[in-house]
């Protein structure tokens, strides 16, 4: 039998002890198959909202595309000349590095309100993802910028392009290999992550599974479902990560 | 200060004056001055250490200096990002380990600045760059990655690369070190074509025979100091500083 075939056999044994030790626990598949679909976001909250797998996925898009920015742009403060922006890039990685996600947003949604500015769930919840996800992506926004030889920057510099040429030429495609994994992965524990979120009342997976389990007094079977969900989006993630991964190629170097 | 021929009709192209250089505590230039003519070949010559690179990398500010002044075409090198881009415009660069972009075809290395910084058509940047990999004799490689190439045909794609901004200037720090001994010619060669077009260049080699052809001045520093600067054959025959001779001893036992 190949190796693949023997991995695949593992994998099912594996899947039916899991199995044996979930139906020990007499699951009432009946109210998995009722709340599926809410779970699932087929149905929108009684005030028109996405909720469920969608709400999950659009904080997660949102703060994807944040965190990014944010991380690039925290990883240009670790890595310039400038006191200011050195300061405020390490000041605020530093933060929100040595920090648990689910405190950095209760003082969002909680403290901001004091300052002015009354945040939403939805935008507390995205903004507390950016910020904590987007200090560890600088980290490795500067390592993959820094991996780049210098004297790239420099053959760059001596041709008379504008620094924000050489990094967006020249810099950034070369280090984007090494970024793209580690990103991807940040990606995919940030998904989990998500989860944290329901502490302020938005009604993704996790606030919907634990409410559900909390009414009806089944929470293993809401848990495991969400356990699920979160396992096959993780997979999905990882499967688009692998076809972006395919797209640089390695024998350039 | 030169004793050398120079036509003094010529524009100046290139001067420093009394340039120092730190790093740190080290001072690797000491009141080094000099001046290139239109058209003037300068070699660069000296043991290893003695502030040879940090020189020519203070003309294009890839190393800022901190004392003293360096003129291109009259304009005075700093921070000041407009004259700086008109500098790095006028002035090529080739370097030791070449640089190319590894990302880019050979085409696009030599594109690439000549459309960001010159503002140049696409159609028009690439007839100048193959006209150039012509001219370094390369046409055929245009369309590979840098690391397709073997390391002579990649230094001479950088020299296009350097070329395509149509510089005034061209400074060559070592450009055959990193080349196995015989891919050595082929870029002297080049580089011998360029002079004999009357490119204005300042070259850091120890390549003596190119040296001896192409050179109108022959500049020997050691320490962060310009200890001697005469024409080739003066240099080679009758160096007066004692330092130059020693250099001289060690270096063409080695030829
Ligand atoms: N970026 C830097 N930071 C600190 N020291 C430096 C730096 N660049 C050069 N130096 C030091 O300055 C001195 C002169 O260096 P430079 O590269 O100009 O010498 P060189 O004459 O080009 O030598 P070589 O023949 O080895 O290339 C050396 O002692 C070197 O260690
Ligand atoms: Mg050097």
């Amino acid at each position: 039998m190949s190796f693949k075939g023997k991995v695949f056999l593992v994998w099912m044994l594996l899947a039916a002890c899991f199995a044996a030790f979930v139906a020990s626990f007499d699951l009432k598949l009946s109210l998995i198959a009722e709340k599926l679909p809410f779970l699932l976001g087929l149905h929108l909250t009684p005030n028109g909202f996405i909720q469920g797998l969608p709400l999950t996925l659009f904080l997660c898009l949102a703060a994807m595309v944040f965190s990014t920015i944010l991380g690039f742009l925290a990883a240009l403060g670790r890595l310039s000349g400038n006191p200011l922006a050195y300061g405020l890039a390490t000041f605020y990685t530093s933060f929100f590095r040595g920090t648990p996600l689910l405190v950095q947003l209760m003082l969002i949604y909680l403290g901001l309100p004091q300052l002015g500015p009354v945040p939403g769930a939805v935008p507390a919840g995205i903004i507390a993802l950016s910020l904590c996800y987007g200090a560890y992506i600088s980290e490795i926004f500067r390592a993959g910028i820094q991996a780049v030889p210098n004297g790239q920057r420099e053959a760059a510099a001596a041709l008379g392009l504008p620094r924000w040429l050489v990094m967006y030429k020249v810099i950034l495609p070369q280090a984007l290999k090494l970024i793209v994994p580690p990103l991807g992965a940040q990606f995919i524990s940030m998904l989990k992550d998500s989860s944290l979120v329901s502490m302020v009342g938005l009604w993704e997976i996790m606030f919907l599974a634990q409410s559900y389990g909390r009414s009806s007094y089944r929470y293993m079977e809401m848990l495991l479902t969400a356990a699920v969900l979160y396992w096959l989006l993780s997979i999905v993630f990882e499967a688009i990560q692998a076809r972006i991964e395919a797209r640089f190629p390695q024998g350039r170097h | 200060m030169s004793t050398a021929p120079l036509a003094a009709d010529k524009p100046e192209m290139l001067r420093l004056e009394g340039v120092h250089k730190h790093f740190g505590s080290h001072h690797v230039l000491r009141n080094v001055s000099l001046s290139v003519r239109q058209g003037d070949k300068v070699v660069l010559c000296g043991p290893s250490g003695s502030g040879k690179s940090t020189l020519i990398r203070c003309i294009n500010r890839l190393v800022s200096h901190d004392q003293g002044r360096v003129l291109v075409e009259g304009i005075e090198v700093s921070d000041h990002a407009r004259d700086l881009e008109l500098i790095r415009r006028d002035v090529g660069m080739v370097f030791q380990q070449f640089n190319l972009f590894p990302h880019l075809t050979i085409l696009e290395n030599c594109t690439l600045a000549p459309t960001w910084a010159r503002k140049m058509g696409k159609k028009d940047a690439e007839a100048l760059a193959l006209s150039l990999l012509e001219r370094v004799h390369i046409p055929d490689q245009a369309h590979k990655y840098p690391p397709q190439l073997s390391g002579g045909q990649q230094q001479r794609a950088a020299i296009a690369r350097a070329l395509c901004m149509k510089p005034k200037v061209m400074l060559f720090d070592e450009p055959t070190s990193a080349l196995d001994p015989e891919m050595v010619k082929e870029v002297l060669d080049v580089m011998t074509e360029l002079a004999a077009e009357g490119m204005t260049m300042i070259c850091v080699t120890h390549e003596m025979g190119f040296a001896r052809k192409v050179a109108d001045q022959v500049v020997f520093m050691d320490k962060g100091e310009i200890v001697e600067e005469a024409p080739p054959e003066e240099f080679f025959t009758a160096p007066r500083n004692e330092r130059t001779r020693q250099f001289l001893c060690q270096i063409l036992s080695h030829e």
